[in-house]
């Protein structure tokens, strides 16, 4: 095996951010999958419309079930793209810019998504 | 501070295929962000009423539309599929050593999930229907 010592990680949040990574893909495994395997295949993209949406979200367990879809999916691909910023992105005032409208982006739609399932009437 | 490679060396990384698992990790994890974005934005148009959310969703039943979300379908099951396979990795790291033949084991579980979908998906496509 490798005879090099493993890389340490910068600090405890990036060891949280790691084993969040991990949790949050086992349940959008589940969670996103299924919800895309009903969406798009039981139902279907075309049959979906404004009475459909309505029918589900009478529901509020398909609320509960969107919302944490929702925060789950959101909260994973905004961390991935935070890495790949750090990653990849020399300038640090570049980075720290794209970061900034990185967490708007996520602060907004976080907010949209969640004011649609909890209002929607 | 995380070590920073530009995208080009990344490319002259000779890594093989691990390497390229995972960096179609990276490019399909920001495909799938990018709809998840875009989706978002769709569905919290169903708050101005039917007359507008049934409009947008109607942009959906068109050939790019369907093409386009075979695009998806491959991302979110080559990005769910290969980070099962690096979450197993990291817990149990001895399997490291049969990285190799796992990231072959991921691909062929990949097409026999994936084709079957996709032929279904792009069905309407075939028959014209679009």
């Amino acid at each position: 095996m490798a005879s090099y010592p493993a890389a340490r990680p910068a600090g405890r949040f990036e060891t949280y951010s790691w084993l969040f990574m991990r949790v949050s893909g086992i349940v959008l495994l589940c969670m996103a999958v299924f919800h895309l395997l009903l969406m798009h295949y039981a139902i279907g993209v075309e049959n979906l419309n404004f009475e459909v949406v309505a029918a589900r979200w009478q529901s509020p367990w398909w609320r509960l079930y969107d919302f944490f879809l929702l925060a789950f999916a959101l909260t994973h691909g905004m961390n991935g793209a935070r890495i790949l910023m750090d990653e990849y992105m020399r300038a640090s005032g570049w980075r720290l810019f794209l970061k900034t409208v990185l967490s708007l982006l996520y602060f907004t739609l976080v907010v949209m998504g969640a004011w649609v399932i909890v209002t929607f009437n | 501070m995380p070590e920073r490679t530009s995208f080009r060396e990344g490319l002259r990384y000779r890594g093989g295929t691990s390497m390229w698992a995972w960096m179609f990790h990276r490019i399909t994890g920001l495909g799938v962000l990018l709809f998840l974005c875009i989706h978002i934005l769709e569905t919290f148009t169903v708050s101005f009423g039917p007359d507008f959310y049934d409009h947008t969703m109607e942009l959906y039943n068109t050939v790019f539309f369907r093409v386009a979300e075979i695009g998806l379908l491959f991302a979110v099951i080559y990005h769910a599929i290969n980070g099962t396979r690096i979450t197993i990795q990291d817990f149990w790291p001895s399997l490291w050593r049969y990285e190799r033949a796992l990231v072959w084991t991921s691909i062929v579980i990949l097409i026999l999930v994936f084709v079957p979908l996709a032929v279904w998906g792009l069905l309407p496509v075939f028959r014209g229907e679009l």
